[in-house]
């Protein structure tokens, strides 16, 4: 197991003021997908981002990568505003994104290979990422011979190989099967805590976002704001299959579960989440 | 399916394959005489084997198959690279697509082999008008092809590739020229054959070389043979420009199950 060391406080990921307006399509008027976003992400930090689908989780998300920029307000890496794609930061999203005509080991070597590594650093780090992720004898197999939790764990496999300093992941386990998820659960909160990774992680999975992270961010509906944050008091962040045993688990997705109105009449009545 | 059962599936449909090869054969040979057709409307297997041994010594059969075999490849290689070219130019540049597309469409309606006599007028009897329509025709489905499948790239694909800080080559030759590779083969495929028949019309409208003009040539002749030889021998062409395209798709889409790629052929 690995000693829980006291956090640094550098901030990793930062948003200021974050607010997203979009023009609506077909008809007059703005949609503001999230409004007023703030928050920080310390270094090693793992937050989890929960909330009804449609309130700007990803759009946060696009932001923190600079895919997007935001109408309001700036997202921060390491202290400096993100004002396009950034080496720093790299994302996984629910779908893999494998290339078909690409080996595993090729895969891997996507994002080195755009910002031109030299040919033997990037063997080096798709040899050890595979070898860490039990991937090794599928090098040279195409994404097609695999199974869908293998894939995912290539394409973790490729976000981790550019090195980045924050992690932001997309529902990154929402298309595997339950069982399979929770070991892909395991081996990123492993890789996480072994790299001192600090990451952001969007999910619908409340189970998830308790056992993964450090702390939580409640969601409203649109417009997006954060309405709670919840610090998750458990020990041995790296081993998510244990804190599961934890009877703390319970109360946590509790209070979520209140926090997002799941579980009361509400919900029900409320107009249907667009995507998000 | 196990090995052991496809390989007699393979085995068990090779042997029905030449059994028809067979049925067929022996029905052009001997079925005209037994339905009582005359030789000069369907002259039997043997009378087309002298003939294909006699256009080959005096008509040149070799020379004419090598004309029309030269102005296939000519007509499909252009057609093909400037098919792709515009389908990639077109695929990124949605406003050009959107004001090109009429344009695109009236062209395609309209029947390519239509413009051979055109082409003659303006080139005269050479191989040049033939290896244009060839062009034409093997265009269409190959730049269709490229410029559907540039536009469907997934944008997630995309913003992955800009979230590395790829530069707008790199997204091409790394995401979007292979993500075409497909589809582009599929349209190759069609424009193998569609370009024997670019070249075919051209020769049957003017010149005097070819397989084309062998066929009119056997015509007026009222040669019947010579024309079951020269469909043969334009078959043969057409199968082995199939077959290339075939073969080389098997080479670049190595990376695909087999079973996505052209079935038995």
């Amino acid at each position: 197991m690995v000693v829980d060391l006291p956090m640094s406080n550098v901030v990793r990921l930062e948003y200021r003021n974050v607010t997203m307006r979009f023009a609506k399509t077909g008809s007059e008027g703005v949609l503001t997908a999230v409004q007023g976003v703030s928050f920080s992400v310390r270094d090693g930090e793992v937050v989890s981002l929960i909330g009804p689908s449609g309130c700007g989780k990803s759009t946060l998300l696009n932001i923190g990568s600079g895919l997007t920029q935001p109408t309001e307000g700036a997202a921060f890496v390491d202290g400096e505003r993100v004002e396009g794609a950034n080496a720093h930061v790299a994302f996984m999203l629910q779908k893999d994104l494998l290339l078909p005509w690409r080996t595993v080991a090729e895969n891997v070597m996507f994002g080195v290979e755009i910002q031109n590594l030299p040919l033997a650093e990037r063997r080096r780090r798709a040899e050890a990422l595979l070898e860490n992720f039990k991937l090794a004898e599928f090098a040279g197999h195409y994404p097609h011979q695999l199974s869908g939790g293998m894939r995912q764990r290539v394409a973790l496999a490729r976000t981790l190989a550019v090195d980045p300093h924050v992690l932001l992941l997309d529902e990154p386990f929402s298309a595997v099967d339950a069982q399979t998820r929770m070991v892909l659960q395991r081996d990123l909160a492993l890789t996480l805590k072994e790299a001192g990774k600090t990451a952001l992680l969007i999910t619908h999975d409340l189970a998830e976002a308790v056992t993964l992270s450090d702390r939580v961010l409640v969601m409203s509906r649109r417009p997006g704001a954060i309405i709670d944050e919840i610090a998750i008091d458990m020990p041995q962040r790296d081993n998510p299959i244990a804190r599961r045993h934890d009877p703390k688990l319970g109360d946590y997705v509790a209070r979520l579960m209140d926090r997002l109105d799941i579980g009361h009449n509400s919900l029900d009545q409320q107009p249907a989440g667009g995507a998000a | 399916m196990s090995n052991r059962a496809q390989s007699a599936l393979i085995r068990k449909g090779a042997i029905a394959s030449f059994v028809v090869l067979v049925v067929f054969l022996a029905a052009w040979q001997w079925g005209p005489g037994l339905l009582g057709v005359p030789s000069f409307i369907v002259p039997p297997l043997s009378m087309v084997g002298a003939e294909f041994l006699h256009a080959w010594q005096f008509d040149h059969l070799l020379l004419h198959t090598g004309v029309t075999v030269a102005e296939v490849m000519a007509g499909f290689i252009l057609g093909s690279v400037l098919g792709a070219v515009v389908g990639y130019l077109l695929g990124m540049s949605p406003i050009a697509e959107f004001a090109l597309s009429p344009y695109i469409l009236a062209l395609q309606i309209a029947p390519k082999v239509a413009f051979a006599p055109l082409f003659i007028l303006w080139m005269g009897f050479t191989v040049y008008p033939k290896i244009l329509v060839a062009i034409l025709i093997v265009f269409f489905p190959v730049m269709v092809n490229v410029l559907t499948a540039v536009r469907g790239v997934d944008p997630d694909l995309v913003n992955l590739a800009r979230a590395f800080k790829a530069t707008r080559a790199q997204i091409f030759w790394k995401i979007e020229f292979p993500t075409s590779m497909p589809p582009m083969f599929a349209g190759l495929r069609i424009g193998s054959t569609l370009a024997v028949v670019g070249v075919v019309v051209g020769e049957l409208v003017g010149g005097n070389q070819g397989l084309g003009y062998l066929l009119t040539f056997g015509e007026g002749q009222a040669d019947t043979p010579l024309v079951f030889v020269s469909i043969v021998m334009l078959t043969v062409v057409g199968g082995i420009a199939y077959l290339a395209v075939i073969l080389a798709e098997r080479r670049v889409l190595h990376y695909l199950p087999a079973r996505s790629l052209g079935g038995n052929l």
